[in-house]
């Protein structure tokens, strides 16, 4: 097996690991690959034709494909040799310096030995049949990636009549997809009481094409033989069961399921990462480097982020912590400080501080509420909010001196109504 | 007349009221920064939107371009824009940033590619 | 004299049935299958399991009693010809209550009597739990045959059978549906096809579901086919924990009940119940609320524990044969209408035993004066697909030297390459379903969300057609419909 020796290696070129890419070169650190599956690099990107992207990280309304391109760009520009179609198949750790990643190319197998690893493999979307839908199996259930991949890489039209599940952002923009080309949109299902995406979305992806959202909601069951012909609707109650007697059966060719987002980490996950089911990945540190020592871990595959700015800043985070890693020869030993989910926390990255680096905490409450105050109680922060919901990231920056001075071997992150 | 519309010039989305009074004033309530009533003031008036779909192309890496138009067009046009430009093809190779028509239907407004594709190699 | 026989359907027991007939000299063998691809009616969803042969009563049903343990010895040298996917874990049988523990010993005579090795029943806790730690720690007993196995798919291992009965001469027929049997002077003369007419001396009716359909047409009007449906869940190869073993409750006289077991490429699978459907629904494979919760409860009692719900990534049905009046095969000769042989009611152990009643179709031509010689040149070895996943870190890198395209990871949750996807497409697959039972693409986590294009977009290139237009099985299941303008733009368009 071809051995190639790296600093760092970073594996998955969507946004996140583009931008840790280009981060790593920016640092002046000379080795650096980038291994991403696909012929085109950008992830999910180059089919999210539609703008929302980049307002933080460039300060400018971009779309998916443009956004991909700038950071493209930034890495072709360097010195970061790229591996198209190239899959990284197991991680292995040696020592401090030294991981191993196997990936198979179309060259043939090729060994990486790296001081530092930087996993952003992304996230891969639940099906239907882990949202419990029942009935045939025919063709027209797609995931929303899915169709988009569809429509907006290859060019295909997936279906005429279309119900999508789901109002996250992602469910909301297939839905104005098809309507634009289109397609007759029956509603939208959202099996919570409230919609999880943007409000915007709701405005210019339903309401200006007037397509129903039915909340409380769930599809049980597709019926068809080879193709969808219709799905069985029905309400549910506040522990999210089917209401008996409340069934409607709408009549569509296609089925799009939004159900949410799971990271990808088989390669931490079999290398032995602790894993934090709370985030579906694993636990890191503020450098969000995770048990394995220099493996760090950024974006979608280290939890699911609303916008692709935040996957971005996740991949130069990861790059500035390898990069520091790799002055120091690995992280000094000392006192880690455990990060705690408080009250209405669901979620929280990084789950432990070594007090050493600026901390960034990415965080998601459990249920919506208003009027709240966001403690870290330990570092003596607060923040107000005016509404909180899971569907939003709360991001929260605290200086690293601020966690080197407290005496507390916790830091509680939580909720908390305002008085 | 009152009306509540969701802003959607940035993700936070603010809802705003635009009223009538009955001097015929008109008043802006609920949002958080000037883009968000300007957007207000013009969806009730002549909505707006930025154009997005995709093109066919030939001899392309990829079977199509994703494009956007340049700044919004009107809203009320979006449909039969999408279906003028159903019936385009492009040929490879194709920039970021290339203008692939200009002042698509009189609107003033250029339709942009924004993904490249590359031409498509011969396939041994 | 050449003989011409037409075996109707393509499933297990019609391609068992050509590979065996293959072997012969002067026979011009016609498969004749319905369907855009071998495997996809009753054998497609099944447990896919090589049963030992201990449950069938050899007085009550002694057609299936003596097929079974004689189809398991037969698999066991299939499989390595043919290259299937398989393994042999062994059968437990569990007995929790007093009732059970009397099946336990009726089984073990019967398991006498149809001449299955080794079964012996464990009356002690702790050699249970040896031999399946995941056992429930309230079993009693358990009857443990070691001759049980199973395959990874059956449809997968059908393919494998057809592969190499066609490598020997076999004709295959594929979307081609028998509408008639002609029958002259009481001897078989045709089938009509929905393809034109086949002249041939003998029929045999494999066609599993619609057996009684195609008996009726040939005017043997002796058995009705009963749907039976059967559901069952899959879960991830990362969901614990999973089984070594087998496990079967104690069986019922109707069914053997709701199986827990670890398929051949390391998923734990549960399932299936069994509801008899009314004559109509023969193609009703849906899934219900009731019938998974029954098979989850059901598995529930067999095992320590289930992995978390979480785990599951799949959900099917399949439909199973149950001939009526009697729960037996229906494999004989006619003497009211020569030539015409039924392969039928291949109800539970159906899949096992379909060698073996391919051994005795052989036998019952030869008792009718049918003469069976042996060719020189019959090749009994199929090579399967080589599989990137499979392979040594070593054989990988050769795979890779030898064609760079199995260097293309295309199936990530399953590691099948483009190699392997284009070997499928040059070996007959032409659906998404065709390359997922010749490699098992789109068969793990992620159910082909990331993947699914990717293969579509491979059988657009090489079968030359729209990519829209890729089908997932048969007609009516094309991926879209049509390119992304058809719906705003002209229609006289061309795609």
């Amino acid at each position: 097996m071809k051995r190639v020796d790296l600093d760092i290696l970073v594996v998955g070129g969507g946004a996140t690991g583009l931008a840790a890419a280009a981060k790593a070169w920016e640092l002046g650190i000379e080795k650096v690959a980038l291994l991403d599956e696909k012929p085109i690099v950008g992830g999910v990107l180059p089919q999210c034709i539609h703008t929302g992207f980049g307002l933080h990280y460039f300060g400018e309304d971009l779309t998916g494909p443009e956004f991909s391109y700038r950071l493209e760009k930034k890495v072709l520009n360097s010195g970061v040799e790229i591996y198209r179609e190239a899959y990284g198949m197991e991680l292995r750790y040696v020592k401090v310096d030294e991981k191993v990643v196997v990936a198979s190319t179309s060259k043939g197998l090729r060994e990486f030995h790296s001081k530092c690893v930087i996993i952003a493999t992304g996230a891969r979307e639940r099906q239907r049949h882990e949202i419990g839908i029942v009935g045939s199996r025919p063709v027209g259930v797609y995931t929303a990636g899915e169709v988009q991949t569809l429509m907006d890489l290859y060019g295909v039209m997936p279906g005429r009549e279309v119900v999508i599940v789901g109002s996250g952002d992602i469910g909301l923009i297939m839905a104005r997809r098809f309507a634009m080309q289109g397609a007759e949109v029956k509603c939208v299902i959202e099996i919570l009481p409230y919609p999880s995406g943007l409000a915007r979305n709701i405005q210019q992806c339903l309401i200006d094409f007037n397509i129903p959202l039915y909340l409380s909601h769930r599809v049980v069951r597709v019926r068809g033989g080879r193709r969808v012909k219709c799905v069985e609707v029905y309400e549910v109650d506040r522990n999210l069961n089917p209401i008996p007697g409340t069934k409607k059966i709408i009549k569509c060719d296609t089925l799009v399921i939004s159900a949410g987002l799971i990271p990808r980490i088989d390669l931490l996950r079999e290398a032995g990462a602790v894993l934090d089911p709370s985030t579906k990945s694993v636990v890191v540190n503020e450098f969000l480097e995770s048990t394995i020592p220099g493996v760090f871990v950024a974006g979608n595959a280290l939890l699911i982020n609303d916008l692709v700015d935040y996957v971005a800043e996740q991949g130069e985070k990861a790059a500035e912590g390898a990069v520091k890693f790799i002055e120091g020869d690995g992280f000094p030993a000392g006192e880690i400080k455990e990060v705690v989910r408080g009250r209405n926390i669901r979620l929280v990255v990084p789950q432990r501080l070594t007090g050493l680096g600026e901390v960034t905490l990415y965080s998601r409450v459990g249920r919506h509420e208003d009027n709240v105050v966001v403690k870290i109680s330990e570092l003596n922060f607060e923040r107000t909010m005016f509404r909180v919901k899971p569907s939003t990231m709360l991001r929260v920056k605290v200086e690293s001196s601020r966690v080197k001075e407290s005496a507390s071997s916790k830091v509680t992150i939580s909720v908390e109504p305002k008085r | 007349m009152e009306r509540k519309i969701i802003c959607i010039v940035c993700p936070v989305g603010c809802e705003i009221t635009v009223r009538e009074k009955s001097d015929g004033e008109i008043l802006v309530e609920g949002f958080r920064c000037p883009r968000g009533k300007e957007y207000a003031l013009r969806e009730i008036t002549n909505p707006m939107r930025v154009l997005f779909t995709v093109l066919r192309v030939r001899g392309g890496e990829l079977p199509t371009v994703s494009v956007k138009s340049s700044k919004p067009i009107p809203k009320k046009l979006i449909k039969e824009a999408v279906k003028k430009l159903s019936y385009m093809e492009v040929e490879a190779p194709i920039e970021v940033g290339d203008r692939l028509l200009e002042n698509f239907m009189g609107t003033g407004a250029d339709i942009i590619a924004t993904r490249k594709v590359e031409k498509r190699l011969k396939d041994l | 004299m050449t003989v011409r026989i037409a075996v109707i359907g393509g499933g297990i027991v019609g391609a068992c049935i050509s590979r065996v007939l293959s072997r012969y000299e002067d026979l011009e063998i016609h498969l004749i299958e319905r369907e855009v691809d071998v495997g996809w009616g009753s054998t497609k969803a099944n447990t896919s399991l090589i049963h030992a042969g201990y449950d069938d009563d050899p007085d009550k049903y002694p057609v299936r009693a003596s097929f079974c343990a004689w189809g398991n010895r037969l698999w066991r040298r299939w499989v390595d010809e043919l290259e299937i996917r398989s393994n042999w874990p062994g059968d437990l049988v569990l007995a929790y209550t007093d009732e059970d523990i009397e099946m336990l010993k009726t089984l073990l005579r019967r398991a006498e009597r149809n001449h299955v090795p080794e079964v012996h029943i464990l009356w002690n806790r702790e050699e249970i739990r040896r031999l399946e730690p995941n056992v429930n720690p309230e079993v009693r007993a358990a009857l443990y045959a070691p001759s049980g196995g199973q395959v990874w798919h059956p449809v997968s291992a059908t393919i494998a059978v057809v592969e190499n009965a066609v490598e020997n001469g076999v004709r295959l027929h594929l979307e081609t549906e028998v509408r008639g049997i002609e029958v002259r002077n009481g001897e078989i003369s045709a089938v009509d096809t929905n393809r034109g007419r086949i002249e041939v001396d003998w029929v045999i009716n494999a066609a599993g579901l619609y057996a009684d359909e195609i008996s009726q047409m040939a005017g043997i009007d002796e058995f009705k086919i009963v749907p039976r449906r059967g559901e069952y869940y899959i879960f991830s190869r990362d969901a614990y924990p999973k089984v070594r073993r087998i496990l079967f409750p104690a069986p019922k006289p109707w069914t053997k009940g709701v199986v827990v077991t670890t398929t051949v490429d390391g998923h734990l699978m549960i399932g299936p119940n069994a509801e008899d459907l009314p004559e109509e629904e023969k193609e009703m494979r849906e899934t219900t609320v009731e019938g998974l919760e029954y098979v989850w409860n059901e598995a529930s009692k067999l095992v320590e524990k289930l992995p978390p719900r979480r785990g599951i990534i799949r959900s099917f049905a399949g439909m199973r044969i149950e001939p009526k009046p009697k729960p037996d095969f229906i494999v004989k000769a006619y003497d009211e209408v020569l030539g015409f042989i039924n392969a039928a009611g291949m109800r539970s152990p159906g899949f096992t035993s379909a060698p073996a009643i391919a051994e005795y179709i052989a036998k019952l031509l030869r008792d009718r004066d049918v003469k069976l010689v042996r060719k020189e040149k019959w090749n009994p070895f199929r090579r399967d697909i080589r599989s990137f996943r499979e392979a040594g870190w070593n054989e990988r890198e050769r795979l890779i030297e030898n064609n760079s395209l199995y260097g293309r990871i295309i199936c990530q949750c399953e590691l099948v390459t483009e190699a392997e996807i284009l070997e499928a497409i040059r070996r007959g697959a032409t659906t998404l379903d065709g390359v997922k039972f010749r490699t098992r693409a789109m068969s793990g986590d992620c159910q082909g969300s990331f993947c699914l294009h990717r293969i579509a977009e491979i059988l657009s290139r090489e079968l030359n057609i729209p990519l829209w237009k890729v089908r997932k099985s048969g007609a009516g299941s094309e991926i879209g419909v049509g390119n992304v303008a058809i719906l705003v733009g002209d229609e006289n368009e061309e795609s």
